[in-house]
């Protein structure tokens, strides 16, 4: 048998079709849950960032908006995920997949404040006069004028964002949960054979990354077309 | 499109009433002022005392000082503008007329001295300024309509968003109402204040009012479109009616066709005289001396961060006193 047989063999399995499955489901949850919660944390944190800090309320929220980013950007993702998982989640009980994309979320997070924060400051500071000018709330004039043109100016350095978090989840392995790199580095082991599952896993990888950047142009152009009308 | 002399700064955050903040000041008494210095805390200085405002003047300026670290951009203003006065700021460019017209509205704080607005210190912190900007309108040089709304949405924006939270203010206060009248005998019980308006009415009612105005300035058509599709007319046009949707009593114009194609200025300026006919209090930079003349009761003339000169545009233009003001219109007529 040649090794492309033991592995098609093996992947027309049921079993190991269906742990396929469950693996690329779990990469999927994980990325996007990941990116959704990043994103929140990222708003967040950037929308502290770039508060006036005329208080003492705001110099503290910044303190920490700082400390959080400096933390999870000058550690590994590795680290911070074996970190997570063997000391501050230990003790909780909750689905694996559910703690991953939580710390993939809080890490992503990080990023994503300073993504918005440049997408923000990219924003025309006439924006808010405006919104200010008109008697909203700093908060109001953010939430309904500024955030959602800095989000449209970086839509596609979100989607960068997405994609190498997508990419980055293969590291869950090592905390023992069943994503795609998992499933595949068990057939591999289990047929001695590693060449032609680790290509199809990398080719599984590489079309998921291609899906993606089709998205993301579809998005920017929908975003281009809602204000030329 | 960036506007000419202001430095571009790396936040879109400072609106105002960051730098200056005061805990007490009612007419004589002193004034406690808390003063953020750059990178430090805040400190308590002296400043200039209030002087008791007068009680018929719209917007009032007490010694108005403003500085932007050693330059000092306005020195000492004082002046006051009176309802249906129609005020208009000439002056080179630099002088400090949009640092003047902002410090009206709170948009940057005084470095020193006080505006009063019906009576009201902005720089007071008990004084909610978004309540009162919202009885002031402001026309800017680059227009800055909402970009990610269409025009409707811009005008609606903010009386919608007013009225929501005015609404939720009225429920919310029902509500402790009703929790306070379940201890209470049935003869003391408070009555809950009457809710006339639903969500939905207040969403109608807006969009009414602004297509009334989209109507009167002929754009109604342009309704569902966006910013970026309209030329710098009617886009400007569209910022005042936005500030006008808001009922305000006074209106402050920062150089508002300075931005135009010349074949657009007429258009707005016709709008402005039309509004200034109806007896709106403004206040109007300009370099469009020609339009400063026909249309405002009173002419300033800043210079240096002062007022050098003021009265009416017949004083004014046909007789200028100072040598800086003869020179500057030396240039510009
Ligand atoms: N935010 C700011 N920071 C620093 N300097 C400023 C700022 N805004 C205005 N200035 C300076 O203040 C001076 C007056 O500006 P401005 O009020 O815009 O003048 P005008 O509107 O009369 O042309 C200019 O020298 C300008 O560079
Ligand atoms: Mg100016």
């Amino acid at each position: 048998m040649s090794s492309f047989e033991i592995f098609w063999n093996r992947v027309s399995n049921p079993d190991t079709a269906m742990s396929i499955l469950n693996g690329l489901k779990n990469t999927m949850i994980i990325a996007v849950f990941g990116l959704l919660l990043g994103f929140i944390i990222g708003c967040i944190l950037a929308s502290v960032l770039i508060m006036p800090s005329n208080n003492i309320v705001a110099k503290v929220l910044k303190r920490i908006a700082d400390l959080y980013i400096a933390v999870f950007r000058g550690t590994p993702m590795m680290v911070q995920l074996l970190l997570m998982h063997f000391a501050v989640f230990a003790t909780v009980r909750i689905e694996p997949v559910v703690e991953v994309s939580l710390i993939f979320g809080f890490n992503s997070g990080a990023y994503m404040a300073e993504i918005i924060r440049s997408g923000i400051n990219a924003v025309d500071r006439g924006q808010m006069e405006a919104g200010r000018s008109l008697g909203m709330g700093y908060a109001a004039t953010m939430i309904r004028v500024v955030l959602p043109q800095a989000i449209k100016n970086v839509v596609p350095t979100i989607g960068n964002e997405f994609i190498s978090l997508l990419k980055e989840t293969s590291i869950v392995s090592a905390i023992g949960l069943a994503d795609l790199t998992m499933v595949f580095k068990s057939i591999a082991t289990a047929t001695y054979e590693y060449f032609i599952p680790y290509i199809a896993l990398a080719l599984i990888y590489f079309v998921l990354v291609l899906i993606v950047t089709l998205i993301i142009k579809l998005l920017e152009r929908r975003f281009a077309k809602s204000e030329k009308r | 499109m960036k506007r000419d002399n202001i430095p571009e700064v790396e936040n879109t955050a400072e609106c105002g009433r960051g730098n200056r903040l005061i805990d007490a000041v009612s007419p004589q008494e002193k004034p406690v002022v808390r003063k953020k210095v750059k990178g430090q805390k805040f400190i308590k200085t002296q400043v200039t005392p209030v002087e008791p405002c007068d009680e018929k003047a719209m917007l009032e300026v007490q010694h108005l000082t403003k500085s932007f670290g050693e330059l000092k951009v306005l020195d000492d203003i004082s002046t006051k503008i009176y309802p249906g006065e129609k005020v208009s700021i000439i002056g080179p460019s630099g002088s400090g007329k949009s640092t003047f017209l902002r410090c009206l509205n709170v948009l940057e704080d005084p470095t020193d001295g006080y505006v009063f607005f019906d009576g009201k210190n902005l720089s007071n912190l008990k004084v909610d300024i978004n309540v009162e900007r919202r009885r002031m309108g402001m026309v800017f040089q680059q227009f800055n309509l909402f970009n990610n709304m269409n025009v409707l949405r811009n005008i609606t924006l903010v009386p919608v968003y007013v009225g929501l939270k005015e609404l939720a203010k009225t429920k919310r206060h029902n509500f402790f109402i009703k929790i306070a009248n379940i201890f209470k005998k049935k003869q003391d019980k408070k009555p809950l204040i009457p809710i006339e308006k639903t969500k939905k009415s207040i969403k109608e009612e807006a969009e009414a009012n602004a297509m009334r105005l989209l109507q009167r300035i002929g754009l109604s058509d342009k309704a569902k479109a966006y910013p970026s599709t309209l030329s710098g007319g009617q886009r400007q046009r569209i910022a005042i009616v936005r500030a006008l949707a808001m009922n305000p009593e006074v209106m402050l114009f920062d150089e508002p066709t300075s931005a135009l194609d010349p074949e657009m200025v007429g258009e707005v300026l016709s709008l402005i005289k039309e509004l200034a006919d109806e007896g709106m209090t403004m206040v109007i930079v300009t370099h469009e001396m020609g339009f400063a003349r026909e249309v405002s009761t009173r002419v300033l003339f800043m210079a240096d961060g002062k007022i050098t000169e003021e009265g009416t545009p017949k004083e004014l233009f046909g007789n200028p006193k100072t040598e800086r003001l003869k020179d500057f219109f030396s240039k510009v007529l």
